[in-house]
């Protein structure tokens, strides 16, 4: 199937959605996502952050989609034409998301432990803009301690549901969930009982914001202050591959491993994350890689930054010389400038 | 003209008997015995029913786009989740005649190949509930309902289900959510419960209305329901008429009369309270955009409007509105239309399920917005603030809540800007009690 995202022509399985066909193409076009977790099942659809113009629905049916659709669910057609980072209303609505995610969230970033990994600030950094029009007082939740390990600040949290599907569809039981509606829901557990599970630690790991946060690493340090480290262990429980976070010699916090697009592929165990803090623990593979722009990467492993590759060359193989005809004889004679050849 | 309210006043026809004394369940009989699905289905088609619930789309189009996969189910669901502010139709119809319901939801269930059928009720509504769950037991105790109906080889039960109170619940797949048993979340579409509905199988959501419209079409065809109406609205249509008139309350109206007289006729409405005069209405429930007085009763090209989908629609939101599922909310000049803003705002606010971001946080903040300068604090600049979030909101949400709450406070502003300038330029005299903000030139009474 051919698609055709911000100018950029691709083939793609039939079944894949807009976002999976632009994350092919790379970061610079791929749309934000905050609620959208492709490990988990039926995510996605609800932030609205990923929304764009479908300027041609297929081959078939030429017609555009009237209205803009969430990249994340909508399954590619043939001859699709989609149009992200180019059009106007597109990028205008994505303004208003971020000023709708922001409008209860607190701004206090200054400590929080996802600042430097959050997407909310990614998003807002990207697409939002600088000033605020909200006078309104902001919506504010007591914050929950679910269980010893995860500490809940409804304040921060964005209502993706990305932890209500985790805990839906790694833990056995369905142990926690949304309560109430409109902008006073809230991520409970019921009646604050604790989580106790296993597999319950992922919740962290996929939220987007800092409302679920490790309880044994809050407060130590800023993640851009540690130094991230794939390592394994055997586990009987998880596939151990986990990502250690160094401050000096000492593991500070374990994560899953993340991929460029802040997602956990393997998920790990409550033993791995909170209970193996020493080094002896584990098998060192080396320094996690690090997207350029994260400021987790800040004066770190210059050499193993992921370099956009695959946008680099769809440019080269796109580069057309310049088609220039008028006449350059005054000019001093330069050495083989390819853009003034005829073709 | 009457096709369901006919009878409704008749003492005891909430009992089979004096139902079927006045011809109830003809439908069924004829339907069962006489015709096949399919031509059910066509005769809905000819009669060109369009949805009552709110948005329009025609009934047998949407039938006719039911996926019919081998071996697996088919549902059909009432939707008779009624709770949008101002409309009052359906509670009204199930609770007189709780046997017009059934009998259109057999005919219906049988077109369509489903079954077991469900009508989902809102929750406040629970002597709604006891009256249809009686009705359904008279059906089944005369072989109405169950197996093998009047002998024709075709099964069906249908149940009651109870709502647990949410606007959103409503949306057909928030419905189907909630039916399920989860929260009343809406779907991502597609897919359309038409592929995947209740259980992931088949399924066609119907308003109360619609479906019990379908027994009369297949008693008469639905070429004698296409004569009733003009173009493309045809049959009749329930009307919740609430607000400053004299005769508040349920009427069945021939679609095609003019609003004109639908307000002032001694046989509708009859006029606008004593001694006071129309402002404004609010034409399909409470999330169609409000209308003034002269843009409501004429087009903008000078025509008398009149009580049709197409008609009320004329002239897009700019100097149009929609009818809606029917709710009639007129105003006399005794109404802040700053307050009644809020009212619907608060409304929405409440009702958002906060699934999606523009709704949930949207929502909250016009609220907020039009509560502070209702409560004289407001800037200037908040009017078009207004005007700009229920725009990022509209069209950008999973279900149509987004929309129905972005309209009626655009709508305001588009039409009664100066009762909101007037509110935060002179917040002493709007936050007295009672005070409404009159047009230079205007008079409180005829």
């Amino acid at each position: 199937m051919k698609v055709t995202i911000d100018n950029i022509t691709l083939e793609v399985e039939p079944g894949t959605t807009i976002m999976q066909a632009a994350r092919m193409i790379g970061p610079e076009i791929a749309p934000p996502a905050m609620c959208y977790y492709e490990p988990l099942k039926g995510t996605g659809g609800k932030c609205r952050g990923c929304l764009v113009k479908v300027t041609a629905g297929s081959e078939k049916d030429p017609r555009p989609m009237p209205k803009l659709v969430p990249s994340c669910i909508t399954t590619v057609q043939d001859g699709m034409i989609v149009e992200n980072t180019i059009n106007e209303q597109v990028l205008e609505t994505r303004k208003g998301i971020v000023e709708f995610l922001l409008l209860n969230h607190p701004l206090d970033c200054p400590v929080c432990d996802q600042a430097g990994e959050c997407h909310l600030q990614d998003f807002s950094f990207e697409h939002g803009v600088s000033s605020t029009r909200t006078v309104e007082e902001r919506n504010t939740f007591e914050p929950v301690d679910l269980g010893p390990y995860i500490k809940l600040n409804m304040n921060r949290c964005i209502l993706c549901y990305r932890c209500v599907y985790a805990a839906d569809q790694l833990t056995e039981g369905r142990v926690h969930g949304v309560m109430h509606r409109g902008d006073h829901a809230e991520i409970s557990t019921y009646i604050e009982k604790a989580i106790d599970n296993d597999f319950s630690g992922n919740v962290i790991d996929v939220c987007p914001v800092g409302a679920l946060t490790d309880k044994t690493y809050r407060f130590k340090s800023r993640v851009w202050f540690s130094k991230p480290e794939d390592a394994h262990c055997d586990c009987d429980k998880c596939s151990g591959n986990v990502t250690l976070w160094y401050r000096g010699d000492e593991v500070i916090r374990v994560t899953g491993r993340k991929n460029e697009w802040g997602e956990v592929k393997e998920f790990i165990c409550n033993t791995c994350r909170f209970e193996r803090k020493k080094t002896s623990d584990w098998v060192i593979e080396g320094p996690t890689k690090i997207a350029r722009h994260s400021v987790i990467s800040a004066n770190k492993y210059g050499a193993n930054l992921i370099k956009p590759s695959f946008p680099i060359k769809q440019a080269a193989l796109a580069y057309k010389p310049i088609d220039d005809d008028r006449d350059r004889s005054f000019l001093p004679a330069k050495k083989s400038l390819p853009s003034s050849e005829k073709k | 003209m009457k096709i369901l309210t006919e009878h409704i006043e008749v003492p005891g026809i909430e009992t089979i008997d004096v139902y079927r004394k006045h011809g109830g369940y003809q439908a069924v009989e004829k339907a069962l015995k006489k015709m096949t699905p399919d031509e059910v289905t066509e005769e809905v088609k000819k009669s060109g029913l369009r949805g009552r619930g709110g948005a329009g789309f025609p009934v047998g189009m949407k039938w006719s786009f039911l996926a019919k996969p081998e071996g697996v189910p088919r549902y059909l669901v009432c939707n008779a989740d009624e709770s949008e502010p101002g409309t009052f139709k359906d509670h009204y119809l199930m609770w007189k005649s709780p046997h017009t319901l059934i009998e259109g939801m057999i005919v219906s269930s049988f077109a369509l190949g489903a079954n077991t059928s469900y009508i989902y009720v809102r929750g406040e509504l629970m002597y709604v509930i006891h009256i249809l769950e009686k009705a359904i037991q008279e059906a089944y105790d005369k072989g109405l309902l169950g197996k093998n109906i009047l002998g024709s080889g075709y099964d069906l039960d249908l149940y009651v289900q109870s709502g647990g109170g949410a606007y959103i619940c409503g949306e057909e797949t928030a419905l189907l959510e909630s039916l399920e048993g989860k929260r009343g979340n809406p779907r991502n579409k597609p897919p359309f419960p038409a592929v995947k509905g209740l259980w992931q199988c088949p399924t066609v959501v119907n308003n109360v209305e619609s479906i019990a419209a379908t027994s009369w079409i297949v008693n008469n065809g639905g070429d004698a329901y296409a004569q009733i109406g003009i173009g493309r609205s045809t049959g009749t249509k329930l009307i919740s008429a609430s607000g400053h008139i004299r005769k508040p309350g349920v009427y069945e109206i021939p679609l095609g009369i003019t609003v004109e007289d639908f307000i002032y006729s001694d046989e509708w409405c009859g006029g606008i309270r004593e001694g006071h005069k129309l402002k404004a209405v609010v034409a399909g429930g409470s999330s169609v955009p409000i209308l003034p007085a002269e843009m409501i009763l004429t087009t903008a090209s000078g025509e008398k409007r009149l009580m049709t989908y197409e008609s009320l629609s004329d002239g897009g939101f700019a100097t149009g509105t929609m009818l809606g599922s029917g709710g009639f909310i007129v105003m006399d000049e005794t109404t802040c239309i700053v307050h009644n803003t809020l009212t619907f705002a608060r409304f929405y606010h409440h009702e958002s399920c906060g699934q999606c971001s523009p709704c949930r946080e949207g929502t909250g903040w016009m609220d907020k917005v039009i509560k502070r300068i209702e409560l004289g604090h407001g800037r200037k600049e908040d009017i078009d603030l207004l005007v700009d979030v229920a725009k990022k909101i509209e069209g950008n949400t999973i279900c149509p809540l987004g929309d129905a709450a972005a309209w009626p406070v655009a709508a305001a502003i588009r039409h009664f800007r100066d009762e909101f300038e007037w509110h935060i330029e002179h917040p002493e005299l709007a936050t007295q009690p009672g005070a409404v903000y009159m047009r230079p030139g205007a008079s409180w009474s005829n």
